[in-house]
């Protein structure tokens, strides 16, 4: 008999990550209806920045910090430079693209600083345990920042000007809220939430392409959850880390990424829009 | 619509044979001097230098280069100057063939040397035999290289993953006997070919087989179903990255069994930069000694730590040539395979040609920085044809426990390697 | 002139032009001209679904994977067959799995199918590693396919004739294409693609559009997947990862959204812009990290200031140009 617990423990760990990368999506999507295919490179040049300051200071902290920061500059500059001029245009391909270039562009850039190689990320605490204390740190932590995003959102005048401003630009505009400043809030707090969950991904090992998989998995829970729906995106997550490693310790590690196929094409054919997602189609 | 149906017909006709009914193959060397001038010959290699194999691998074409680059700054072979061109397949077959399709039909390279990967080189094997070119020192430890009437271009260089396994087999017999063996191994050839290996030898001690995908790095699902089966050794036939995962799990877990790994994965300098950071927040007991120590692995070419002359020599040009990058394992294997091709241009002698390579290879005079003899000869072209076992003690430096070893990939017995080698004094390659 | 006709006569013309091209060219060359011939037509067969349809698929990789592979385990376990039934089989075999597919996702929109085509691509080159027996693990199959019929051998270089059955096929394919696209089925696609709501109300059955157009563009791909297999002897795990599918769905981007010369220039770009860039990267002394890394920092900016500069593509700038050259003559 597997050690389900292990097992359980293990995947809760990995589904916080995916919950966090996932939830950044949530909310550039929310703002600009834009799917962010460079939020794990966004991530990753993030993490790299903490990877150098935890080399050059020896702790843990200050290399976090920074990384948020860096995730801040960099989600107020991509949509600035890179999604703002396509606004206008209301082309779905247009921001796709332009995102994956970007990817492109971070990760090469990580690789020409960093090097290929992989290089040993710290935990914030001590790993070992079924549920150890960098466990609970990530669990826990990636939890009250969902929790801290959901208040924003729903219980405060900046997240109503930011609803407003993504939902109805245009009578967010007549009613003096200034659109534009609302959406780039928007990306910053999305950057800033995705430069989190790199760091909590990061561990052990750090590479270039290091964050792909968490991306996937990340847009499967969201598209499981609703991509419009933070709390769904972060169930989804959860369930999603939870149940992928039941498959690869019960039935082997080779049907992981077919197992998360199953999945969504068994929430998507119950329900198109995720299991928590609003059915309603809107164009903005 | 006639045209389209003569469009048709023509397909038709023009396919008309069996599409895998292979036709004469005229094996053979040709062009003999492609690449060759009087001052420089140009080889070539395809190497994962971007992607998801990149980190790993992507330091073997440094170490290469260095080398090149020593020989060259003493007069290249013969007056030859060697021309490395380094192509990126980003360890993707189709890329592979592509880029190498490129080095033989566009730059008319000599030879290629040291191409890496098994999904990737084997993908070329039978377009090099096609066109005659050399094809040495490949960089996989698969059986399949080793086929002088199929590919009479390819030759393999480090040792196959089943003599390999069947060296540590003998040693956890001998060494540790009666233990339950569990074995975490890769999903393809390292892992098949390795386990083939252990069953010549241990197979009644194997409780447990976990395979791992190297896309996936969360390796927890395998260590937890190993603890269960009681292994008390795990023998991993991993790449660093997974070697350094399999141990930080194990003591995520609290499952202390004894590590054994194949020479891929056991690269102690490689692995003490992977785990370096991990003790000063968890405490000593995850320190890189206690993680490390008394790990059991395979090696076939000299220890970056030991005094060995090929040693000495290479950290000579690693300083010159490559300070800024790490002198791993993987760097002296680029090194070293750069110097045993070197070693065969040499003997090739002045009038450069690919048969005369061929049969350089074939004579049995290459020696080099292995501590085990290559099987090159008319009959085979198999690499390194066996390996020492070595632990690693509690101040991380490695300790030889079994002196190199060699054996075959049958059934055939395990048994000392001679223990002469040529230094590189003797081999006198440059100046 | 109907349609089908003048498709033809461009076809042959394009096929003449194409062979003229390999004459002249050195062999290798000839395998770039004939990745451009395979490249083409499953970017075509893209733009038929996201550009015409309006359905971003970032899993096109997976048809090409099917078709490789289909032609791969033909070769190699039913060598008699000649290639034309091979394809054919890589075409059915895919067009089936896009019908599947197509079914699946007929309910789904943006980003959500974005999402389920993304996981289709990651997840389907797995059923290698569940079946290692048969479809060789990440090893993936090794193949060496013979066509050259044996009139032949020995006066047309292997890679010149290579080049010369891929377009065939390619351009076959794109005649059917663009036939059907510039039909009744292709205004039907359109409304979709511009609203759903409405092309319902006119009378188009949407479902049934979206199920068709991806049955058409996994047919092109399956089809590119096995010319790629044909050419290239290689069916492996590791060639047909997220990031194949995803430089598919930017070469339908780069070359125009929407239109099959679009694909053209698309494929083009996909193939030269990497080998271009690695030649830019190596012509210069840098560093071997940042050489390594050039080429596909230089293919992401591309792709950046593209979509930022050129709303319409490539396709969209010769159309421009050609537009403006007509006025200006008259």
């Amino acid at each position: 008999m597997p050690d389900l617990l292990t097992l359980a423990m293990g995947g809760l760990t990995n589904g916080a990550v995916y919950a966090a990368l996932g939830l950044a999506l949530v909310i550039i999507f929310r703002a600009t209806r834009v799917v962010n295919f460079a939020q794990p490179a966004l991530a990753l040049v993030c993490a790299y920045l903490a990877f150098t300051v935890n080399r050059a200071t020896g702790g843990y902290w200050l290399g976090l910090l920074v990384a948020l920061v860096a995730g801040a500059v960099l989600g107020a500059l991509t949509e600035r430079l890179l999604i703002r001029p396509l606004r206008s245009r209301g082309n779905e391909l247009a921001p796709v693209i332009v995102t994956l270039g970007l990817l492109l562009v971070l990760q090469a850039v990580c690789g020409m600083i960093w090097s290929a190689e992989p290089r040993s990320f710290p935990y914030a605490f001590d790993f070992r345990g079924a549920f150890s204390p960098a466990s609970v740190f990530v669990v826990v932590t990636v939890v009250v920042v969902a929790g801290a995003v959901l208040l924003l959102f729903g219980a405060t005048p900046l997240g109503l000007r930011l609803r407003a401003a993504a939902l109805r630009p245009d009578v967010a505009g007549l009613l003096g809220v200034r659109v534009g400043l609302m959406l780039t809030i928007g990306w910053v707090l999305a950057a800033v939430v995705g430069a989190l969950a790199g760091v909590l991904a990061a561990p052990p090992f750090l590479s270039p392409t290091v964050l792909d998989t968490v991306f996937v998995y990340a847009l499967t829970a969201a598209v499981i959850g609703g991509l419009d729906n933070p709390v769904g995106t972060i169930l989804g997550g959860f369930v999603l880390g939870v149940a992928l490693s039941f498959v690869s310790g019960l039935l082997g590690p080779e049907l992981v990424t077919l197992a998360a196929l199953a999945v969504l094409v068994l929430v998507l054919s119950l329900r198109p829009h995720g299991l928590f997602g609003s059915s309603v189609a809107r164009r903005v | 619509m006639r045209i389209l149906a003569l469009g048709v017909v023509a397909v038709l006709l023009a396919g008309c044979g069996g599409a895998g009914e292979s036709g004469d193959s005229a094996a053979g060397v040709r062009n003999e001097t492609a690449g060759v001038t009087d001052t420089s010959v140009l080889i070539g290699t395809h190497q994962p230098l971007t992607g998801p194999a990149a980190p790993g691998y992507a330091t073997i074409s440094k170490g290469a280069q260095a080398v090149y680059s020593y020989v060259n700054d003493g007069g290249g072979i013969h007056g030859r100057k060697i021309d490395y061109r380094v192509e990126d397949d980003g360890y993707n077959p189709t890329r592979t063939v592509e880029v190498v399709k490129k080095l033989v039909l566009q730059d008319k390279v000599f030879a290629l040397v040291g191409g890496l990967g098994t999904p990737t080189h084997s993908k070329v094997v039978d377009f090099l035999t096609a066109e005659g070119v050399p094809d040495v020192l490949v960089s996989s430890g698969a059986l399949a290289w080793d086929d002088p009437q199929g590919s009479p271009m390819t030759f393999g260089f480090q040792v196959d993953y089943t003599r390999e396994a069947k060296i540590l087999g003998t040693h956890i017999a001998e060494a540790m006997p009666g233990r339950k063996v569990g074995v975490l191994h890769q999903n393809d050839d390292v892992g098949r070919d390795g386990m083939a290996g252990l069953d010549r030898v241990i197979k009644d001690a194997i409780v447990s087989r976990q395979p791992y995908d190297p896309a996936n790095a969360d390796v927890l699902p395998q260590l937890t179903a190993l603890r269960q089966s009681g292994a008390e050794v795990v023998v991993c036939e991993c790449v660093p990255a997974f070697t350094a995962l399999a141990i930080l799990t194990a003591a995520r877990l609290g499952y202390k069994p004894q590590f054994v790994v194949s020479s891929i994965g056991a690269d102690v300098t490689t692995l003490t930069g992977l785990l370096a950071d991990f003790g000063k927040r968890a405490g000593a007991e995850v320190s890189v000694p206690a993680l490390l120590s008394g790990m059991v692995g395979a090696g076939y070419l000299p220890d970056v730590d030991s005094d060995d002359p090929w040693t000495t020599l290479f950290k000579e040009i690693h300083a010159k040539y490559i300070p800024d990058v790490a002198l791993t394992d993987t760097v002296v294997f680029g090194m070293a395979q750069a110097y045993t091709f070197a070693q065969a241009l040499k003997e090739a002698g002045r009038d450069l040609t690919r048969s005369k390579l061929l049969a350089a290879f074939e004579s049995g005079k290459l020696e080099g920085p292995g501590m085990t003899p290559f099987a090159f000869s008319g009959e085979s072209h198999a690499g390194y044809t066996g390996a020492y076992v070595f632990t690693v003690d509690s101040e991380v430096r490695t300790n030889v426990v079994r002196e190199p070893m060699v054996t075959d990939r049958g059934d055939g017995p395990v048994t000392p390697a001679p223990s002469s080698r040529k230094t590189p004094a003797e081999v006198a390659l440059v100046g | 002139m109907p349609a089908l006709v003048r498709h033809l006569l461009w076809a042959l013309l394009a096929l003449v032009l194409v062979v003229a091209l390999s004459l002249v060219i050195d062999p290798f060359t000839n395998v770039r001209l004939a990745s451009v011939g395979y490249y083409l037509l499953a970017v075509a067969g893209l733009t038929v679904l996201t550009g015409l349809t309006g359905q971003v698929s970032l899993g096109h990789g997976a048809f090409l994977f099917l078709g490789a592979y289909t032609v791969g385990l033909l070769v190699i376990h039913a060598p008699a067959l000649p290639i034309w039934v091979d394809l054919l089989a890589a075409a059915a075999v895919s067009g089936i799995a896009g019908a599947l597919t197509g079914a699946a996702a007929a309910r789904l929109h943006g980003p959500y199918l974005a999402g389920a085509t993304l996981a289709l691509a990651v997840g389907l080159p797995a059923v290698t590693q569940r079946f290692p027996e048969l479809l060789g693990g990440s090893n993936g199959l090794g193949f060496t396919v013979s066509s050259l019929p044996p009139g032949l051998v020995g006066v047309v270089p292997t890679t010149r004739w290579q080049a010369w059955v891929v377009w065939a096929t390619a351009l076959l394919a794109l005649v059917v294409l663009a036939n059907l696209t510039t039909g009744p089925l292709g205004r039907q696609m359109r409304a979709v693609r511009d609203d759903e709501v409405s092309a319902a109300l006119a009378g188009v059955r949407v479902g049934r559009t979206k199920v068709l157009a991806f049955l058409i563009s996994a047919v092109c791909g399956g089809l590119a997947g096995g010319l790629q297999a044909f050419l290239l002897g290689t069916a492996a795990p590791g060639s047909f990862t997220p990031a194949l599918s995803l430089a598919l769905l930017a070469a339908v981007v780069l070359g125009g959204t929407g239109s099959l010369w679009g694909a053209l220039w698309g494929a083009v770009a996909l193939v030269y812009l990497q080998a271009g860039a690695e030649e830019f990267a190596h012509g210069f002394d840098l560093p071997t990290d940042v050489a390594n890394f050039l080429p596909q920092a230089v293919y992401g900016v591309v792709l950046i200031v593209v979509v930022l500069v050129l709303p319409n593509g490539v396709h969209g700038v010769l159309r421009k140009f050609s537009r403006r050259r007509k006025e200006s003559t008259v």
